[in-house]
Order: C-alpha cells, then structure tokens, then sequence
C-alpha cells in the first residue's frame, strides 16, 4: 500500500514531468477502482466476450491473487493494486480542443518536431489525422494478402479460431504474478497474423497508426508469422505517454514458424510515475529468426526482459536493450534466451545509461537444454553513468545443460570519457552538447535499427532528456 | 588588425599535483605567421598545446594566455574554439556512433554562431533546427572533403573510429578547414606518418596558411619543414622556449641534434645529478 508520503513523493515527481500529459478524462464506461471477479464479469459484459475469455479471465484473477510479489527485482511496494481501474471504456467521440492543451505540451511537441496531425491525435483532442487515410489504403493491401492486423480485441471477435489457438499458449497466465494480471483484465493491443511466404515490408507501426484502443495500461498483443513469413512490428512513441493509472502490465506473445522472422521494436516513455512490468516472450521454430529491439526511457520502474524460446534447429534469436534512467528511475531490463533446439544462435546486447541518481540492471538468462548442439551464445552488457550518484548492476544469469557449446559474456562500466569531451569541445561544442553526442552515440547501435521517422525523434528525445543535465 | 596570441610568461602543473610542466612559457603567435615549435620528446610541447585550448588536466598557477588583448584563462575549451583557436591533436580521438557529418555539423554551428538564436521568435525549435541549414553545410563539406582529399565516404562515419594514423590526421586538417579558425595549433601533426601521408597533410596546412590564419606547428622532427615552411622558429626545452631564429634554426638543429640543446641548457641541479 502506498503510504500518503509515498503519494506526495509520486504527485511530485508527476509535476516535474515536463513531458508528460494528462488526456481529458471523458469515458462512456469505467469500472470502479480495484479488482475482483466481479470486476472482470464487468469486463467481459463489456466486451461482449465469448465464454471461454471470460472463464480465462477469471482463473488468471485466481493465478494473480494467489501469487506473490515478486522480491528478486525492482522495488515493487509503491503499487496499490487497489487504486486502480482496471478497465476504461474511451469515447468514441473526442470533445477537447487545442487550445486547451497546456503550453509546456506543445512546446515539448515542437521540440521533437511531433507531425501537427499526430500531435492532436496524442494529446487526445483529435483521432483524425492524415495517416488514417495512408493506414487505410495499406489495410486493404494486407487484406490482399491474407494480413491481420487489429487491435487485439477486433481480432478475438473477427478471427476467434485462429486467436483461440495461440491465445496464453507462449505466456500462460501462471508464468508470473503481471502476466496473470494482464490475463486477467487486458484490454486492446494488436493482434497480428502474417500468412505463409508473405513478407509485409512496411513496418506496422501500433501507436497512431490504428486506434486510441491500442493504448491500454493492460494492452495484450499477439503476433503469429506463419512459415516463410515475415513482419517488422513498431510499439511506442517518442513522445511522452501521460498514464491515467501508474500501472502498466503488457503481455507480448509471438509465434515465429519454420524459417520466418519476427522483428519487434519498442520505443517506450512512459511518464515518470509509471510502473512498467511487462512480459513479452516468442518462440522461434525451425530456421526461425526472432529480434527483440528495446527501448527504455521514460516510466518510473521498468521490469522486463524480452525473452526468445528457440524451439527448432538452426533458430537464431537477438536482443537489443537500451535503457536511460534518470532521477527517482530504475530501469531494470535485458533478455532471456533459451536454446531448445540443436543450432541454434542468440546474441543479448544491453546498453544503459545512468544520470541524475537513476539506476540501470541489466538481467539476463542464458539457458541451453540437453541435447541443443552446437549452440553459439553471446552477451554484452555496457553502461554508462554519467554522475556519481548513479548506479549501474549486472545480474546475468547462465544456465548450460550441454557441453558442444560456444558461450561468451562480456560486461563493461564507464564513465563519459574525458577526452572525448575535451576534443569534442575543443571543436566548439559545449559540455552539454559534447555529453549529449556521447550518449546518442553510445546508443546508436540501437538508433540505427529504427525505421528513420522514429530515429530521428529519438534522437532528439535523447538530446531533450540531457537538457540541464550539466551545469 | 592581425588576431594575436600572446603567451606570458605562462607556468602550468599537472592538476592534483606537484609536476610542473611548463615554466616560463612566452610566446606570440599573429594571424598571417608560421611559427615552428621544435623540442626533444617529454620537453611539455603538447603540454603547451593542451593549456593553450584549456585541458582540465593542466592548471595554469602562474602567467597568462591572451587573445587579441584579452586573457582566455576562465574560459571553457569550447568558448576559446569559438575566440577562434583550433588545437590539431596528435592523438584525435574516437567518439564511437557519432558520425562525421553530425559531429561536424553541430561544430560548425556553434563556432559560427547559428546556436546562439533561437529558431523561430522566442519560442525553442525542433531539436536541430538552430544547426547550420543541412543542403548549405553538406555542399562545404563535401567541397572540403574534396580539396583536402579525405574521401566523401567518411561523413557517415563514425568520427576517428578505425581510422587509420593518416585518415586522422587529414580529418584534422579537413575540421580546421571547416571551422576556420585564426589561431591553430598543431600538436605533432607530423607523428607517425609514412612520406604520403606527410605530404598530404602539409599539403593542407599550405593550402589553409594565408593572411587570415596564425600557425603553431609543434614539431619533434625537422622533416614536415621541407614541406611547410614557417616564418619563426622557436626551440622548446624544459618547459620553456629556449631559442628563437628564422628558418635556419631549424637547419642548425636538424645538424647538431637535439644534444646540442641539451648541453647549454640543462638545468645545473640535473647536469650534476
């Protein structure tokens, strides 16, 4: 339970979140505040679910209530599971205007150069934008080819075979106390299905780019890449994310088949009050490739550690991990590869960034089965702290249950080099802007993986998270 | 009036310590002028280069440097960058995912001056948008990139990363050409440069010396002076300027060595040491 202090203490740090913003509270339906079954009856009365959700739902709440907090991680005892609505209808229809959208937003959007139709879209006085004309025209060319792509519950109404078949089959809701959570109350997110040989060579990007519905604090998505297939899937914005609750609990699930690849990217930033916890998980079959990209920069407490289960020979699985953690932030993230299969191939890159008192963990499993030969594996973890009060921790976790193996971890700290700042300011750049170009370039690897629109933002974003940072 | 930097009787110790490295530096250095700097290795020639750019490793405890009349001591690196003095370093160094172009960009800006308004009335832009305009600073560049023969391929590098000695060097030259500044010291430019490389490189510092640009040219070896030919010639010796002379004095230290040097010099607690 949060304790009064613990509130100011988060109302605070709300206030100093210059980027954050509030949407207009303006609902057809919510639930009141905290959970219990008949909550999730409420829900799923809603959503006008077939049963078989519905008894899902319920015995995920059961899992949920029954489990523990998780103590091995982030420091989690901020969270009042009561204080919470657990499900808000949004309107259909948006009534706010521009105008009543406090300066500091806009200027924030100015600075990262946010397209004018989207911003109305983000500060949710507007769904009109003119994406929604380009969205429109790709979705009838996925459609052509046999492409779903959905928010998540669209997807249970309109595809219920095909969802029932993989739906929890990746993360079941007993795999942790969030995910059970999520099992429990999830609402939007995208639910996509790439049919055999078809390769979508436009990334489908979820933020603006279908509804408000995919912006939940419980959002649950579904990936399926048939044979052959592949797909670039983009979560997140830039842009910061004002949260009407300080929880969110997503749960990721994507099934990789025999020689298809999977790339998904996340750029996640939240606003500084946020709890994080998320779960995402593939398994890559046969020939399979599955690549995790990562971005972490904004929430209060981040815990999540992409993972790849690589069930078939020759299955290749990469994780890229970027974390910034500022002031009163802990970002605790890294990957979990399991090598199933004999072949297969996993590469962990985690980068992370402390300022201000922030933490950064990385955490990672590295586990080979009995019988996985030949199996290659290797982890590097850099962080970089730019203060004395920041602080950095490596928890790598390795597991090997074979011995034809090829296993290499390498794991390094530092501190912004100085004398990369002297020539960089020797050239004219000031202290600010020669620790800035460091960072961007300590984190390009990562920057570099992201289609243009979101690179060239989040670099931006980078330089506008540095701004005061020295002097 | 010719920009002028004059040193002053200029003593600097290692920070947190008690080495001191230069004593009693004086030294005036004008726009239009090549001046040589020659001295045995560990005599505190970069040592002079690092404190004349402002290296928080050094500490100034006695003297002055000034620009055109005005101390530059309590300035930071990058305010003296923008005075318009340029420190050519023998050891540039790498700066990992930040490329060549970005790097030189954001530079450029700011020595220019296009950082210091904002972009639109008094509102902050787009991030970047106070930078040089991208079509404007991408046709100079790539017109330097040219003349100073540093293939075109190296804007989207990552700045000094995996370069070879030679490619460094020339970037060197290709920044100074760039950020045209009217002071420029130039930290053994020289070192470890093959006879090509050599070449080319004081191909550049020729082709950017002129009325508008003062040179000190720190030195070990008399060899770059058969390709760049400086007006004065200044010997370096613990921690000091030791001998001054025209182009000669390098042709006379080039026979006797630096030995020659040593003996007249030596401080007498290290002569009976």
């Amino acid at each position: 339970m949060a304790t009064a202090t613990d509130r100011e203490a988060l109302a605070g740090i709300k206030e100093e979140y210059q980027y954050g913003f509030a949407m207009p509270e303006e609902y057809v339906f919510k639930a009141r505040k905290g959970l219990d079954h008949e909550i999730i009856d409420q829900i799923s009365d809603m959503k006008r679910e077939p049963a078989w959700m519905r008894e899902f739902r319920h015995r995920s709440l059961d899992i949920f209530l029954s489990k523990p907090m998780p103590t091995w991680g982030a420091d989690l005892s901020g969270i009042d599971f009561d204080d919470i609505y657990y499900y808000i209808k949004p309107t259909e229809k948006q009534g706010k205007s521009w105008d009543e959208i406090p300066e500091s937003i806009k200027t924030t959007f100015d600075r990262l150069g946010i397209p004018e139709a989207e911003r109305k879209f983000l500060a949710g006085v507007g769904a009109q934008y003119e994406s929604e004309v380009v969205y429109h025209s790709l979705q009838e060319q996925w459609k052509r080819q046999g492409v779903i792509f959905l928010d998540t519950d669209t997807g249970l109404k309109e595809h219920e075979d095909i969802f029932k078949e993989y739906f929890g089959t990746v993360i079941p809701p007993s795999d942790n106390k969030f995910a059970a959570l999520n099992s429990a109350v999830w609402s939007g997110g995208s639910f996509v299905y790439v049919p055999k040989g078809v390769h979508v060579d436009i990334p489908l990007q979820a933020y603006f780019r279908i509804n408000a519905q995919n912006m939940g604090q419980f959002e649950r998505t579904l990936i399926i890449v048939e044979e052959g297939a592949s797909v670039h899937y983009v979560e997140g914005c830039t842009a910061p994310i004002y949260a009407s609750d300080s929880l969110h609990s997503a749960v990721v699930e994507i099934i990789v088949k025999k020689n298809g690849r999977c790339r998904y990217t996340t750029i996640q930033n939240w606003s500084t009050d946020v709890y994080n916890l998320v779960t995402k998980r593939a398994v890559a079959y046969e020939g399979a490739t599955m690549e995790w990209i990562d971005g972490n920069l904004g929430s209060k407490v981040t815990m999540k550690y992409p993972a790849v289960y690589m069930l078939g020979p020759r299955a290749h699985g990469e994780i890229l991990s970027i974390a910034f953690a500022g002031r009163g932030q802990h970002q605790d993230a890294g990957g979990k590869v399991i090598h199933g299969a004999p072949y297969t191939s996993s590469k962990i890159i985690s980068k992370s960034i402390s300022k201000n008192g922030g933490r950064a963990s990385y955490r990672g499993l590295l586990k080979v089965a009995k019988g996985a030969v030949g199996s290659k594996s290797t982890v590097v973890c850099d962080a970089l702290l730019l203060d004395d009060q920041s602080r950095s921790d490596t928890y790598p976790y390795i597991e090997i249950d074979e011995q034809d193996v090829q296993v290499g971890h390498e794991a390094s700290v530092s501190k912004v080099n100085e004398e990369q700042l002297f020539y960089l300011m020797s050239r004219g750049l000031s202290e600010e802007e020669a620790t800035t170009m460091i960072v961007s370039g300590f984190i390009e690897p990562m920057v570099k993986e992201l289609p243009m629109e979101y690179a060239v933002e989040m670099n931006r974003l980078i330089q506008l998270q540095m701004e005061g940072t020295i002097g | 009036m010719p920009s002028e930097l004059v040193i002053k009787d200029l003593r600097v110790k290692v920070a947190d310590s008690d080495l001191e490295v230069l004593k009693g530096v004086n030294l005036t250095v004008r726009q239009g002028e090549i001046h040589a700097l020659m001295g045995p290795n560990g005599s505190g020639k970069s040592t002079l280069a690092y404190a004349i750019m402002g290296h928080p490793h050094y500490e100034v405890t006695e003297g002055d440097i000034l620009l055109d009349g005005e101390s530059i001591l309590e300035l930071e690196p990058n305010e003296r960058a923008r005075k318009g003095l340029f420190l050519a370093f023998q050891y540039p160094v790498a700066v990992p995912g930040v490329s060549m172009s970005n790097f030189l960009r954001t530079a450029v800006s700011n020595i220019r001056g296009y950082t210091d308004k904002p972009a639109v009335g008094d509102k902050p832009g787009v991030i970047g948008s106070n930078l040089m305009p991208m079509k404007e600073f991408r046709a100079e560049l790539l017109q330097k990139m040219d003349e100073f023969h540093v293939d075109r391929s190296f804007a989207r590098r990552y700045l000094n990363e995996g370069f070879s000695g030679g490619e460094k060097k020339r970037v060197e030259i290709l920044q100074m050409a760039m950020l045209q500044p009217k002071i420029a010291i130039m930290d053994e430019t020289d070192s470890g440069l093959d006879i090509d490389a050599l070449r080319i490189v004081a191909d550049g510092v020729n082709k950017l010396a002129g009325p508008n640009l003062g040179i000190l040219l720190i030195t070990h070896y008399q060899r770059i002076l058969n390709y760049v030919k400086p007006h004065f010639v200044h010997v370096f010796y613990n921690g000091r300027v030791v001998m001054s002379g025209g182009p000669e004095l390098a042709a006379t230290l080039e026979e006797k060595g630096y030995q020659w040097v040593k003996q007249q010099f030596d401080e007498p607690a290290l002569v009976t040491a």
